[in-house]
């Protein structure tokens, strides 16, 4: 199987969404698409499966939870008792209420840095990594949309053409 | 056109009936008189004989008679607030409901929000029990000056042994509090069926000058609610304890106002497209109101636990005393309504796709209404009747009975006018709402 793609170039979201709709209804292969910002309604149009991220940002939540409660337990009760306010310091139970803004503060800072750092991971981004987006007027101005060549290349680039697109390049993707 | 159903019709009715005997068997229970609460009291001592003996036995027989009869009259003044304060919970409650309905409908207009404009007729439903709801409270106040203690800064007796109280006597004064009562209730109403008056002319009219109209008095109203809507809370709640103050607590009631308005502009949405009703309403706009179910009771949880710990922290005699009253007396109301009114919406309604699932949004709306009829109770009752608490007829049929009545006025509201608020701008642009 050879590894040609077209690259059909939109200069407008809306146009774009109706083409991946078109193309994904002929039933050519969309390898991907890239865009200047995030489209509205994309994902769904291409049939992308839904975000598990959600799930892991609930069990990152739960995880900094637990580790809260398992620090300040560590720092201000067992490790050096402090007596603040003249709040007894004997038992986590009896000091929690002071310790619920830090659990909360710990469930969101794990919640979001680890889900970033998930995210990074799964997009395959981390630093000086060059840059994979085919074309770079898409991130100025322009949609790309990457399909597959799967049996007649000029059959495709005609359906194409029909889609309201403005350019159309051939070439190979490693 | 929406028409009454015979069967709700039917149903609101008999809960109006049921809850009015209900609710006529509490104040007729409540005992008549000091003689009677001695009985009852020896009744319940007789059932601790054991721990009842050996207190008697340390202190001396005069002293312990004489604090008897105090205590007798202490608790025989609490039980006949207690149906007084269960009518007053579930009148506060139902008209909260209306009136967060009300602030969240006219921020729909201030903000131009186009989704939400299919559910105008709904909250317009709502908000119909406002008048009646206001005239019931203000009634209720009116007979607090004379017939009940529920107000003790209203009783001359107290008010001249209470140094603190006489200080705060320009404000806490019965007909200057009245007065307030019917500047907000009438300020309400007016905005209310204005508001109302607007939307269904604008229906028929052909250019936007009553949408305009609509968005100015809407922001004007805004800011009436604002300002009202706390000193609301400060008369109507936090002057139940007139030595107690909070400077949240207008944010906290209106937390659980917003909250419960929410919820039964779901439910109601709900019933109604379960009846062939609201067919332009559709799965996002539900997926909407659970986000603000979820948005809103963590907000709530945030106010509760924000006014909890400062005070808690600080420790200052005059301010901790309300919590130690809740945390001595009220143990299971007050820390199970943070399960109900946190916990459960938190987990419940944090996955996206369960947003979606009417029954999923009807079982938490009806923990979140019953956790926030209990948020009230805790605010109003160590107040009334102390110790003295429990859910029973009173409370059950108080309930029963303004259910009743919230049924009838709101749905009755529902058929005067078409379920779809056509007129609007943005009408096409809420229609085809998705997410």
């Amino acid at each position: 199987m050879s590894n040609k793609v077209v690259q059909a170039m939109y200069n407008d979201d809306d146009i774009l969404i109706d083409a991946v709709k078109e193309v994904r209804a002929a039933n050519y292969h969309i390898e991907e698409v890239y865009t200047p910002f995030p489209v509205h309604g994309l994902d769904k149009a291409m049939g992308l499966k839904g975000t598990r991220i959600a799930i892991t940002a609930f069990m990152y939540g739960c995880v900094g939870l637990v580790f809260s409660v398992w620090m300040m337990n560590y720092m201000m009760i067992e490790q050096w008792p402090q007596d603040i306010g003249g709040k007894p310091s004997f038992t986590f139970i009896q000091n929690m209420p002071a310790f619920v803004p830090i659990m909360f503060e710990m469930t969101v800072f794990f919640a979001a840095h680890l889900m970033v750092i998930t995210f990074y991971m799964r997009s395959r981004l981390w630093p000086f990594k060059e840059a994979e987006n085919p074309d770079p007027r898409t991130t100025d101005d322009m949609f790309v949309m990457e399909v597959f060549v799967d049996g007649n290349e000029d059959e495709l680039i005609t359906f194409l053409k029909k889609t309201g697109t403005v350019e159309i390049k051939v070439t190979e993707k490693h | 056109m929406y028409t009454f159903s015979s069967k709700l019709k039917t149903l609101s009715l008999a809960l109006m009936i049921i809850g009015l005997l209900g609710v006529g068997y509490g104040f007729l229970s409540a005992p008549a008189s000091v003689d009677e609460v001695k009985v009852l009291l020896k009744e319940s001592h007789n059932a601790h004989e054991v721990t009842a003996t050996t207190d008697t036995a340390v202190a001396e027989s005069g002293a312990v008679a004489q604090s008897e009869d105090a205590h007798a009259e202490h608790v025989y003044h609490l039980l006949k607030n207690k149906p007084w304060s269960a009518l007053y919970v579930a009148l506060f409650f139902f008209f909260m409901i209306s009136l967060g309905t009300l602030a969240f409908y006219a921020i729909q207009h201030v903000s131009q929000a186009g989704w939400s404009i299919v559910l105008f007729r709904v909250m317009e439903g709502i908000t119909a029990y406002l008048p009646i709801g206001g005239v019931l409270l203000f009634v209720f106040f009116v007979l607090s000056a004379t017939q009940n203690h529920l107000f003790s800064w209203m009783d001359p007796e107290v008010v001249a042994n209470d140094m603190l109280i006489q200080n705060k006597a320009g404000y806490l004064n019965v007909p200057f509090f009245l007065g307030r009562a019917a500047f907000y209730i009438l300020g309400w109403v007016l905005y209310r069926n204005y508001a109302r008056k607007m939307t269904i002319a604008q229906d028929a009219s052909s250019d936007l000058s009553n949408y305009r109209k609509l968005f100015k008095s809407s922001a004007a109203f805004l800011v009436f609610f604002l300002v009202t809507e706390s000193m609301m809370s400060w008369d109507w709640i936090m002057s139940l304890d007139p030595h107690w103050y909070s400077t949240l607590f207008g944010w906290y009631v209106f937390s659980s106002l917003i909250v419960s308005a929410i919820t039964t502009i779901a439910l109601v949405s709900i019933y109604l497209k379960g009846k062939g009703y609201l067919e332009f309403v559709n799965n996002s706009h539900l997926h909407d109101l659970a986000k603000f179910m979820f948005g809103f009771s963590i907000f709530w949880s945030y106010l509760w636990f924000s006014q909890f710990m400062l005070i808690w922290y600080a420790n200052i005699p005059e301010e901790v005393t309300y919590f130690v009253t809740r945390f001595n007396d009220y143990k299971v109301p007050f820390l199970g309504m943070v399960v109900l009114n946190f916990v459960f919406p938190l987990l419940i309604l944090m996955n996206s796709d369960f947003k979606r699932v009417p029954w999923f949004i009807v079982t938490t709306g009806i923990i979140v209404l019953i956790g926030h009829y209990i948020d009230i109770f805790v605010m109003i009752m160590p107040a009334t009747v102390g110790d003295q608490w429990f859910i029973g007829v009173s409370e059950i049929s108080s309930v029963i009975l303004v259910l009743g009545i919230f049924i009838y006025v709101v749905f009755n509201a529902m058929t005067k006018a078409p379920l779809l608020a056509k007129g609007s701008p943005f009408i096409k642009e809420s229609e085809n709402f998705h997410y």
